[in-house]
């Protein structure tokens, strides 16, 4: 690039007035702007989230990717037909389903079980995205802990008690539900 | 300890190691707690809240880092120098202890049983007082670049280094900026300064505003705080001189790095903002006059000024970046020594021609000297160097 470059945009410095000069003006702007913060916080006024007392709140919950779930349809049955293509989608591997003739009426299969290793998930969300009967959703739980591995490893009970957990506060997407906008703390 | 009794009466020895436990102990507490000082000072700057989970308002949190510190495993780079390397917490640790020989954390003290009100200074009476704070505290640099070198890594070697001409270029200002004070009473002894402060209610920065300036930022300089903090400059040398230390070894080096600001803090407080003197507190007219209640607001006054002190280097570290390296240099060389050098001109002529009282006229001349320096340098611009012209854009 060179300094002809019609592209680039020249910022002249601003001039400093006499006091500026003299060094006094920068000099007490930087301690004023700093001490204003502190009273701001003194005040109670600060950005931080008391974590396990206080949940952070989301711009929207509803994109939020975090733990898995899977959605029940009206009928309490889970909603997946066992179509693997979540499965297919995912760049990590972690879902493993077993698929077998379905007791209903209404679709040819469903998921005899259907595991989520969340160790090896990297939420990105193309299950997701990929899913034709929004069977699997991605919740806002995004403080998973666990004390082994076995324990991180989700099966259809656990997905499916997910869904019964958040389906108050996070609707399925596939309802049309429009988004509940919720303010983020600090502005 | 009986056999040494006949030569030295118990009260000799008994007195100053009191005084030795009282300080080292109570240095070492008040570092553990302006380390959550800082940290908290720092989170509300930054709109945080700090550390507050450890105890009531995060008050324990000393105690845990603490502990961190000495539970850590303490571990020796292969390619280090195994001797020097444990040489240089120790050496950078006692200089800064040291350092407090000679400065006084009080007035007197009337203690039952003690015919003589106790001095509050470790080594009482020493005449050259500031010369040995000066002295023992440019020793410090040793165990920066000691430790710099010992370990064998790049980045910790360059820390060494930019310390080391750093403190040695900011030693001169910072006694030059001390002289004026000495000129004024006559004294290199802390209390005599103090003494003197008190009786004409006269605080020295009043006097010598030149020299005050010209002390803070020599004494930011040297305890190599932020915006001069360049030795361990965590963004560019990972943490400059301590960057291999862990556990209690890199403990030690915290320590002394707040120990040395304590101390700045301490001789800015009794050089230029008159000690335990407050204007509403008559002072004592002699040394056996000091009660035991006065003694203590006299601690209590000298501290809270050196607390503020400390804030204001807390505040300070979060409001202006870091110097460059030639900037650092330029502003030791060029700006500072020549600032020192006129205060001693001044306040010697002044000295010399006013005589010790006429403080009004003293203080006159001292702030338009400072103001007329000021505007000299920084709109005159007389040391700067030739701009380089760059290329002609079009």
């Amino acid at each position: 690039m060179k300094t002809d470059d019609k592209s680039i945009k020249w910022v002249e410095e601003p001039q400093l007035g006499f006091a500026g000069r003299m060094y006094l003006t920068p000099f007490v702007d930087g301690l004023t702007t700093t001490i204003k913060h502190l009273f701001k916080v003194v005040q109670g006024d600060d950005f931080t989230t008391q974590f396990p007392e206080q949940r952070p709140t989301f711009g929207n919950a509803l994109i939020y990717r975090g733990v898995h779930r899977l959605n029940k349809d009206e009928h309490n049955r889970v909603k997946c037909v066992a179509c693997f293509l979540c499965a297919t989608a995912c760049p990590a591997h972690c879902i493993d389903i077993v698929g077998t003739e379905a007791p209903w009426e209404d679709r040819e299969k469903y998921p005899q079980s259907f595991v989520i290793d969340e160790l090896r998930c990297i939420f990105c969300g193309m299950c997701e995205e990929a899913c034709p009967v929004d069977a699997i959703e991605l919740t806002s739980l995004f403080d998973l802990t666990g004390a082994s591995r076995e324990e991180m490893i989700f099966d259809k009970e656990k997905l499916l008690s997910v869904y019964d957990m958040t389906k108050d506060q996070e609707p399925m997407k596939s309802a049309g539900h429009p988004a509940p906008a919720r303010p983020v703390k600090g502005h | 300890m009986d056999f040494l009794t006949p030569y030295l009466p118990p009260q000799e020895w008994l007195e100053p190691l009191l005084k030795i436990a009282v300080v080292v102990g109570v240095l070492q507490g008040a570092v553990a707690y302006l380390v959550l000082a800082e940290r908290r000072v720092a989170a509300f700057i930054q709109d945080r809240l700090g550390p507050n989970r450890v105890g009531p308002f995060g008050l324990l949190q000393p105690l845990a880092d603490g502990l961190k510190f000495i539970l850590k495993e303490e571990i020796i780079p292969a390619g280090a120098d195994k001797l020097v390397f444990l040489i240089a917490p120790i050496s950078i640790m006692a200089t800064a202890l040291v350092t407090f020989a000679t400065v006084p954390f009080g007035y007197y003290m009337p203690f039952p049983g003690v015919k003589q009100p106790i001095e509050l200074t470790i080594s009482p009476g020493l005449d050259i007082g500031l010369l040995f704070v000066f002295a023992v505290s440019s020793l410090g640099v040793y165990g920066v670049i000691l430790g710099g070198w010992a370990s064998n890594n790049k980045y910790s070697f360059l820390g060494g280094l930019r310390s080391s001409a750093q403190l040695v270029s900011y030693e001169i200002p910072l006694g030059l900026s001390v002289v004026g004070v000495v000129l004024l009473t006559g004294s290199l002894k802390m209390e005599t300064v103090m003494t003197a402060q008190a009786n004409s209610g006269w605080w020295f920065f009043l006097l010598q505003p030149m020299g005050f300036i010209v002390f803070l930022i020599s004494g930011f300089a040297e305890s190599a705080r932020l915006p001069f903090d360049l030795p361990e400059a965590e963004q560019e040398l990972v943490g400059g001189y301590h960057t291999e230390y862990t556990g209690m070894k890199f403990g030690m080096f915290a320590l002394s790095e707040y120990i040395h600001m304590i101390t700045v803090a301490f001789l800015a407080v009794i050089l230029f903002f008159g000690g335990w003197h407050l204007w509403f507190i008559a002072p004592a007219a002699k040394p056996e006059t000091v009660t035991m209640f006065g003694g203590v607001i006299y601690v209590l006054v000298l501290s809270f000024k050196v607390l503020l002190m400390v804030f204001f280097f807390m505040w300070t570290r979060w409001s202006w970046p870091r110097f460059r390296y030639d900037q650092l240099m330029s502003i030791g060389w060029k700006v500072m020594i020549p600032f020192g050098l006129v205060n001693l001109v001044v306040s010697a002529a002044c000295q010399e021609f006013l005589g010790p009282q006429q403080f009004f006229l003293k203080a006159l001349i001292a702030w338009g000297t400072l103001a007329a320096t000021v505007f000299a340098v920084t709109v005159l611009k007389p040391l700067e160097a030739p701009k380089v012209q760059l290329p002609a854009r079009t």
